[in-house]
């Protein structure tokens, strides 16, 4: 008899026990563990998102400022990749090996199996003679991309640039994925929303090779790919381009603005740059060598972040409140001794003494410190009376951001009550404790956009709309969405607008600034300003519009240690109103035009007078 | 009663329809693992499925040709069955062809075979015909080295060939063995090594033979009932340790906790080895045996994994035993596979769905890897159901063996179904963690002609053998 018979219990056990432990096995991960699904999902898929072209930028008279151009990114996948002739490949994408080795040891950390870049934003120049050696190179391709040109070299800071998302806003915004690009500073940071579109996305079904295997879901989650909105904004290219060009060498900011719509024409800020600089493979590289020259500063736009004392164009402002107030008429004389006038002299030869016109003629400084004291006193106290002429200064946005769609813009400042009460003591300061006011120095600082905004205003007799760069938004079906601006009054009479513009005229016709500055019958209305600078050379100032009546253009000039508002300012603010108006400059201003370019204010050693 | 005479009358048509199915089913499982939309026809010859389809028929022709054999010839030549493969075995290195790093192939034409598929056969043939000889005593010296002899000579051959996974699979031969009156205690070593091996890797040589002298005090404590002598023994256990750390601890010296332990461990057992020597206390003397055998394994285990394995192999001790994970590296097999097989969840995601196996993410998803597509495809229902048939299977061929007379038929059935075991237990163990990467097919369902056929032929002897059961065998 068998003995051991009873052993067939003990085998089958163990099998049965095995296959009990198995089934459990099983049991957790086919059911309770949930991990391993989305594991699997996450094996399979593959999202390839499509970029749409970023939106176009026009000019007023639709002619393109900023438009896209092909590139290309060689790309990698690891494992796909063979030992292959690095010295060719790096001949061809113009690399050094290092630079090529680096980046392929980059992608491998990345992953063997998905794509990295090895070389980003190829000119299609360097794109042919790669494309027909790739053959030679499994596991690199190409994926094709969009950059930035722009075609008139002009408005650098305006129109700002794009480049690679920052993990902060990856992190932040759950469009961006890492390698996307961004509008980073001006309009293309602005309308960021707007230019860049919708990015598409197809999902693929990927085998363990990363090779495409079909279609996930058969295509229901894919997206396409929404072009960019196309921007048309207010500013002239060519007249762009000319202000930049009669800027060469100089520092300081011009703004022009068509006073009827806020519109602004010109937005020059210089020194300024190439903004083709910062596009393709070479951005990261002269990115840092603008932003380091500290020197020349050429990405700071001037034009909405310096901030400078107005000078005499601010007697303007104060002229009208001043009659608004109704603290003298345009006929009130003050006296002026020149150089012997206390307690501001008066550097300016003329008659004396003088009412409003001849004050704004001659920008007499003893009429204006006159003139603003009557304001301040006319009020029961100093510092009511300040504060009436404080609120009547913001009305001309003035201390507050103008509301461009530049989000750098600053504010300058108006001093407050407080002010002055912690400075001085209260009620121990009065009109002529603050007298610098009266001639746009002192405390007080502006922007060159809210000096532009102030003679925008003047041209319009009393009210200004927001000024901004874009007009209209082209969207996806090529229909324009006109946008809409406030408009702000100044609560000023328009007949006291009709005494100073008459002064401003005056300062074109009867002073010898006629020489300079004359557009071929048209009535240009201006002031000048000079603005002391105890750092160096005066920074020379100029405001105007023109025609007088139904005005175009109002524009600001601000040139840095220029000298008198005169010499420099004046003939550049004529030159571009001509070339806007006129299209053209006539051969009897050829010249000055000639002059006004080569002067050079940057690499002159500057002495004080 | 049955038609004694009547061969076909006499099969087991359950073990045939359990075989029938899992041939069926590992047929659908690999169109569906390598199917491609160039090649949707499941007849398409060119591709595994339609290839194996052909072996599939090759196999039943086999299995005819088996049940139309007299079932005398299996007892009468089972040694020179045995003898002929073990010499085609040694021919391979001279003749064979290399395929993943393991020359055991014989290229036949435009067939590869794999003598040592045919070996587990002919091995288990021998081992039949020996053991149900007259003269076998199981626990005859000479007997028991022949046995060694007829599965360590193969096992050698094999191992040479650098086909690692298929020598494992005579270890399979203990548990016939076992059943045929082999000492329990043989088993119980076994798997007291492979307990000490998984402890010392799991977790240190310390903590190992710390639970070990533990385990060894609460044994004799258990038994004896003796707790004055334990706590005797416990003592001079420790201070044997605590003189030495204290020594070293004096001498600022830098040896490591574990040589204390290991003295501790080496004097305290050889007093008390001594003293159960000089009172003849058997028992006594055989745990102390048993305790210090354990310990200088550890010591050894310790130090081949340290210092005579490759990076390689440690690596997959490490994966298999969870020491460290490295889902890039040694155990992206095993977790592909084991996200293949989770991804399908309870009903699977349904025939030709699966996109782990077939975008190949799961290696040798048709071969050693088939399981994930029953796991992925048809989930947790279907992969229940393969481990249900093979179970059948394997009871079956238990019952089937136990109703057998002759011993050699028994022998034999046994050796069918601890082989098919061992690589059921292994092949999906693998696919869900449980056990070694080690390449061995599924019986069945794994494609490739040469692995069905020596299955199928090391399934139908014993199908020809339990069939002719009422035949009163003479040798």
């Amino acid at each position: 008899m068998d003995t051991f018979s009873k052993r067939k219990y003990i085998i089958a056990g163990i099998m049965l026990g095995v296959a009990a432990i198995f089934v459990l096995r099983l049991f957790t991960i086919q059911i309770t563990n949930k991990t391993y699904k989305q594991f699997a999902t996450r094996n399979v898929l593959r999202k390839v998102i499509t970029f749409p072209a970023r939106g176009l930028i026009y000019d007023r008279n639709n002619a393109l400022m900023v438009y896209n151009k092909a590139a290309y990114d060689l790309m990698i996948i690891p494992r796909e990749a063979k030992a292959f002739d690095t010295t060719e490949l790096c001949g061809i994408v113009q690399l050094d090996r290092i630079e090529l080795r680096d980046a392929i040891k980059k992608a491998k950390q990345f992953s063997y199996y998905k794509p990295s870049i090895v070389a980003g934003q190829i000119s299609p120049e360097i794109y042919a003679p790669l494309q027909e050696k790739l053959y030679k190179y499994p596991g690199f391709f190409v994926q094709s991309r969009t950059l930035r040109e722009y075609p008139s070299k002009s408005a650098a800071q305006v129109l700002g640039f794009v480049g690679e998302v920052n993990q902060s806003l990856i992190e932040k915004d759950k469009y961006y994925r890492s390698g996307d690009y961004i509008g980073v500073t001006g309009l293309e940071k602005a309308y960021e929303n707007e230019l860049r579109g919708i990015k598409g996305v197809n999902n693929y079904m990927v085998d363990v090779h990363n090779r495409i295997k079909g279609k996930y879901n058969d295509g229901i989650t894919d997206t396409t790919a929404i072009l960019g909105q196309n921007l048309l904004t207010g500013l002239d290219a060519d007249v762009q381009a000319y202000a930049e060009l009669l800027m060469t060498n100089k520092r300081g900011a011009i703004v022009a603005i068509e006073p009827a719509t806020g519109e602004i024409i010109v937005m020059v800020s210089a020194p300024s740059y190439d903004p083709n600089l910062l596009v393709g493979r070479q951005r990261s590289t002269n990115y840092g060598v603008l932003v380091s020259d500290s020197i020349n500063k050429p990405m700071w736009n001037r034009a909405i972040i310096g901030t400078f004392p107005p000078g005499s164009t601010f007697k303007l402002v104060n002229a009208l409140i001043a009659l608004q107030e109704h603290s003298i008429t345009p006929f009130d004389r003050f006296s002026c001794s020149g150089q012997a006038s206390s307690p501001i002299k008066c550097t300016h030869n003329h008659v004396s003494p003088l009412a409003m016109r001849e004050g704004i003629r001659e920008s007499c400084n003893s009429y204006f410190w006159n003139l603003f004291r009557s304001m301040i006193n006319h009020a029961p106290s100093p510092a009511e009376g300040f504060q009436i002429w404080r609120d009547h200064v913001m009305d001309f946005g003035f201390g507050q951001k103008v509301g461009t769609e530049l989000s750098s813009e600053v504010k300058g400042n108006i001093p407050e009550v407080a002010y002055y009460d912690k400075y001085f003591g209260q009620k121990k300061w009065n009109s002529m404790t603050i007298r610098s006011l009266s001639i746009g120095q002192g405390e007080i600082t502006v922007t060159p956009i809210q000096l532009a905004n102030m003679v925008a205003t003047i041209a319009n007799r009393g009210y200004y709309i927001t000024p901004h760069l874009v007009k209209s938004i082209q969207d996806t079906n090529r229909v324009y969405r006109e946008l809409k601006y406030d408009k702000k009054e100044t609560g000023i009479n328009p007949e006291y607008y009709s005494i100073v513009i008459e002064g401003m005229q005056a300062v074109l016709e009867e002073t010898r600034l006629s020489q300079s500055i004359r557009i071929d019958s048209v009535i240009i209305c201006g002031k000048t300003g000079t603005v002391q600078n105890p750092h160096g050379a005066d920074h020379s100032a100029f405001v105007a519009f023109a025609p007088r009546d139904n005005p175009k253009i109002a524009i600001a000039v601000f040139i840095q240690n220029a000298g008198f508002g005169a010499t420099y300012a004046a003939p550049i603010a004529g030159l571009i109103m001509e070339k806007y108006l006129n299209d053209s400059i006539s051969t009897s201003r050829k010249e000055l035009e000639q002059r006004m370019i080569e002067t050079d204010l940057l690499n002159v050693i500057q002495v004080k007078k | 009663m049955p038609n004694r005479n009547n061969v076909w009358a006499n099969i087991d048509w359950i073990t045939v329809s359990i075989y029938l199915a899992m041939m069926f089913i590992g047929w659908i499982n690999i169109y569906a693992a390598v199917y491609n939309e160039e090649h949707k026809s499941i007849f398409d010859f060119s591709q595994q499925y339609g290839k194996q389809l052909i072996w599939i028929f090759a196999a039943i022709f086999i299995a005819m040709l088996m049940i139309n054999t007299d079932s005398k010839f299996f007892v009468a030549f089972a040694m020179p069955i045995y003898v002929t493969i073990l010499l085609l075995l040694m021919l391979v290195p001279f003749i064979g062809t290399e395929i993943n790093g393991a020359k055991s192939w014989i290229q036949i034409g435009n067939f590869l075979l794999q003598p040592s598929e045919f070996m587990k056969m002919a091995t288990s043939l021998a081992l039949a015909r020996f053991i149900s000889s007259y003269n076998f005593k199981m626990h005859n010296y000479k007997s028991l080295l022949i046995v060694a002899g007829i599965i360590l000579i193969p096992v050698g051959l094999i191992f040479l060939q650098n086909d690692t996974g298929s020598a494992i699979v005579f270890g399979v031969f203990l548990l016939v063995l076992y059943r045929e009156g082999l000492n329990g205690i043989v088993l119980f070593f076994t798997f007291l090594i492979a307990l000490v091996f998984i402890l010392t890797m799991v977790l240190n040589s310390f903590v190992t033979i710390l639970v070990l002298t533990i385990a060894a005090f609460l044994i004799n404590f258990l038994i004896k009932r003796k707790s004055k002598r334990t706590l005797v023994a416990l003592g001079i256990f420790t201070a044997i340790f605590a003189i030495f750390w204290f020594i070293n601890y004096l001498i600022q010296g830098s040896i490591e906790p574990v040589y204390f332990i290991l003295t501790a461990a080496f004097l305290s057992s050889a007093i008390f080895f001594l003293w159960a020597m000089v009172l003849h206390k058997r028992s006594l003397a055989v745990l102390i045996g048993i305790y210090l055998g354990s310990v200088l394994f550890t010591v050894s285990v310790d130090y081949v994994f340290h210092n005579i394995m490759e990076q390689h192999q440690r690596d997959r001790i490490n994966e298999l035993l969870g020491i460290q994970s490295d889902i890039h590296g040694a155990g992206y097999h095993v977790n592909q596979s084991k996200i293949a097989i989770g991804s399908g969840g309870f009903f699977g995601k349904g025939f030709l769905q699966g996109t782990q196996t077939k975008f190949d993410f799961v290696p040798e998803q048709s071969t050693d890897f088939i399981f994930c597509t029953v796991g992925e495809e048809w989930g947790f229902l279907g992969t229940t159901l393969v481990i249900a048939l093979f179970m059948g299977l394997l009871m079956r061929l238990i019952y089937l063996a136990e109703r057998n007379r002759s011993k050699f038929s028994r022998v034999y059935g046994y050796c069918v179904a601890t082989i098919l075991f061992f690589h059921f237990a292994i092949n999906i163990g693998m696919t869900i963690g449980l056990a070694p990467v080690i390449g061995i097919p599924l019986p069945f369902f794994s494609y490739g002609g040469s692995s069905l056929w020596s299955f199928t032929l090391l399934l139908f002897v014993f199908v020809r053998l339990d069939a002719s059961r009422f035949e009163q065998l003479s040798y």
